[in-house]
């Protein structure tokens, strides 16, 4: 496995705020059926790792790299084209539009129809039975024609993973997924998750605080502790690592079960 | 079929249907309701700032895109069109070849404003349109032997869509509503509320407009409904998700801007016909602009309807705030301070104050308050979250 060609590499990636280095010189590869978790407390940089890989930040210096191809400078639209999906940390939605309709958005990003102006959007069936399968999934078919602005928090949640399924990505990049969903709605999720993983042609980024989640879901674990990549391997291996210990499961005992 | 003309997106409002029928009958028989020179004209200037004010709010209420350049491609429609006619003459090939002319400086410039500066803040995008239609409006000003500057010029339109043209040797009848109304009040007799039209070449002018108007307000219902059209909305709502999403949305807004400019040229075309007559301040004037955002806001963002119903109301009280206004000032004592105030020469401060007021109370909209009380009405059982379903609305066939 390790020696087939990664289908996503950063190389050396950075970024600075001011002088604050919130991702400092991280190299990292991933390849193809794999799920890795990415852990660290909170202000570790993991979502803005994540905003430098599908482009809503430009990195200092460094290289971000799928199928070799050079992404870095490329725009988020033009990653997101080229496979690279990403879920929100905070929810990121179409407020003023009913959840269908954020769907739809996505759907029609990855039909590429998005430019046609002479055809009823709600009667392009193809992508309309797309969009009502995908709130099927989630399980918010019965919210279909609310407005997301009037969604419970946890709805929002799902109907984010909704917008990242809808878009078929070649790479998915879950931020905190679960986070704020009822104990209830989080197995939706994780399944989800691990059915993608089931898959074993996707590349699955997560990142999740709960340790049990990670445990069971993960072929992998990257820690990062303040912008820094500092440990990097099998689950088990990596949990037990004195350096994560220290630096991660000791400053956020009461999550590590 | 209506599912079909309208793109599904209903008025979604008993009271804003029935405003909105009553609006399109009387626009449609015109000519035939109003003997009066100034209702016909007032008619013709509705149907084309319905298209200049339902193309601005693809921009503004669809898009959230501040331009102020709008007026400035109305203004190169119909200088197009009288430039054309001044120097090849009165004849069809003249508008055409003014008006062609014309959309390919719009389509230009719009592509400038829109590549050079959609992709900085929205704030600077306004103040470049802002900047560029000065220049233009002070260009237009200067170039007197081209432009006749402050005195603008006359259009020579085709002798077909002139006052002197008869297409038919009959007079037809028409049926006067003002006059139907005195006489339901008793003011006069029944007879007089027959009167004859006579079909001339501005008749025919007046259905070039409305029939355009109509065209293009369909094809903008059909717009906004489209795929195109919510990658608009999404843009307004979450550019940033938009994004992430895939979509390119500088090219978005590019092709927003340049069609909505194309729309505000083809009205400025229109206007140099049905008006024969431009100048900077009927086509260019900021004031204008300032005319068409009230209109846009006062009927609705972001509903399309809303600018059928901004643009009837702000041109019935520019053309008849005065007349009551100067009823007003007959009532009160002549000379004072009451008398003063309401004089007819003080009607935009009155529309002013109509205007804030309106806004306080209907702030998404005489439309958006139409449906949020279509929506809480109990009679109505569609919610209005529920756009997009595709099932008929039988209580609108
Ligand atoms: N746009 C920005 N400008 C300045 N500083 C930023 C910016 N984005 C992130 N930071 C800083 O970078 C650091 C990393 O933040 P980040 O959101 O990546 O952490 P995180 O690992 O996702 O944390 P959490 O677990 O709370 O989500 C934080 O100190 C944050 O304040
Ligand atoms: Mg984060």
């Amino acid at each position: 496995m390790a020696y087939e060609q990664p289908v996503l590499e950063t190389r050396n990636l950075s970024i600075h705020f001011g002088g604050h280095k919130a991702v400092n010189d991280v190299s990292c590869q991933f390849h193809r059926g794999t799920l890795t978790t990415i852990v660290g407390p909170n202000g570790a940089g993991k979502t803005t790792w994540f905003n430098l890989l599908s482009g809503q930040l430009r990195a200092s210096h460094g290289k971000v790299l799928l199928h070799g191809e050079d992404l870095t400078s490329m725009s988020a639209s033009a990653r997101a084209d080229k496979g690279l999906g990403r879920a929100f940390q905070l929810t990121n939605l179409f407020p003023g539009l009913s959840a269908l309709e954020n769907v739809r958005l996505a759907v029609a990003s990855q039909h590429h129809t998005g430019h046609v102006f002479w055809q009823v959007s709600a009667r392009r069936r193809d992508i309309a039975d797309r969009a009502y399968e995908l709130l099927q999934t989630v399980s918010l078919a019965h919210r279909a024609d609310n407005l997301v602005a009037n969604l419970p928090h946890g709805d929002q949640r799902k109907l984010e993973v909704a917008l990242l399924l809808a878009l078929e990505p070649e790479v998915f990049m879950f931020d905190e997924p679960t986070a704020g969903m009822s104990v209830d709605e989080v197995p939706v999720i994780l399944e989800l998750i691990a059915e993608i993983k089931a898959r074993k042609d996707k590349v699955v980024l997560l990142v999740e605080h709960k340790m049990d989640v990670v445990r069971s879901l993960s072929d992998r674990i990257v820690v990062l502790h303040n912008g820094e990549l500092v440990a990097d391997g099998e689950p088990a291996e990596v949990i037990a690592s004195p350096v994560v210990q220290e630096a991660y499961l000791g400053a956020t005992q009461g999550e590590a079960s | 079929m209506l599912a079909n003309l309208l793109s599904g997106d209903y008025p979604r409002s008993r009271i804003l249907m029935v405003i909105l029928a009553i609006i399109m009958g009387i626009l449609a028989f015109g000519p035939f309701l109003f003997p009066g020179v100034r209702a016909f004209s007032m008619m013709g200037m509705i149907c084309v700032f319905i298209i200049l004010v339902a193309s601005y709010d693809l921009m503004l209420g669809y898009t959230h895109i501040v331009s102020f350049a709008h007026t400035m491609f109305f203004g190169i429609g119909a200088y197009g069109v009288a430039m054309a006619t001044a120097s090849w003459g009165k004849g069809f090939d003249a508008v055409l070849l003014g008006a062609a002319g014309a959309m390919v400086v719009t389509v230009v410039l719009a592509l400038l404003l829109g590549l050079l500066s959609l992709r900085v803040k929205a704030i600077f995008f306004a103040l470049v349109t802002l900047a560029v239609a000065f220049a233009f409006l002070s260009l237009v000003t200067q170039l007197y032997p081209i432009t006749g500057g402050e005195d603008g010029m006359r259009v020579h339109v085709p002798r077909e869509l002139g006052p002197a043209f008869r297409p038919l040797d009959d007079t037809l009848a028409g049926f006067s509503l003002p006059d139907a109304f005195a006489a339901l009040l008793g003011n006069t007799s029944w007879q007089e509320v027959f009167f004859e039209v006579r079909i001339t070449g501005r008749t025919l002018m007046y259905y070039v407009a409305f029939g355009a108007s109509v065209l293009v307000f369909l094809f903008l219902l059909r717009v906004v409904n489209s795929p195109f059209g919510k990658v608009l909305q999404a843009i307004r709502e979450n550019e940033f998700r938009a994004q992430a999403l895939g979509y390119n949305t500088v090219l978005y807004r590019t092709a927003v801007v340049v069609l909505s400019a194309l729309l505000a040229c083809l009205a400025g075309v229109l206007f140099a016909l049905i008006n024969r007559y431009v100048n900077p301040e009927n086509t260019l004037a900021f004031e204008l602009m300032v005319f068409i955002l009230l209109m846009c806001v006062m009927g609705g963002m972001g509903t399309l309807y809303g600018s059928v119903i901004g643009v009837t109301l702000f041109l019935l009280a520019q053309n008849y705030l005065q007349d009551l206004l100067k009823l007003l000032v007959e009532q009160l004592p002549p000379d004072s301070a009451l008398a003063h105030l309401v004089g007819p020469e003080r009607w935009l401060l009155w529309f002013g104050l109509l205007f804030v007021l309106s806004v306080y109370f209907f702030p998404s909209g005489v439309v958006g308050q139409l449906r949020l009380w279509a929506a809480r009405s109990p009679r109505t059982s569609n919610t209005p979250e529920a756009v997009d379903t595709d099932e008929p609305r039988t209580q609108y066939r």
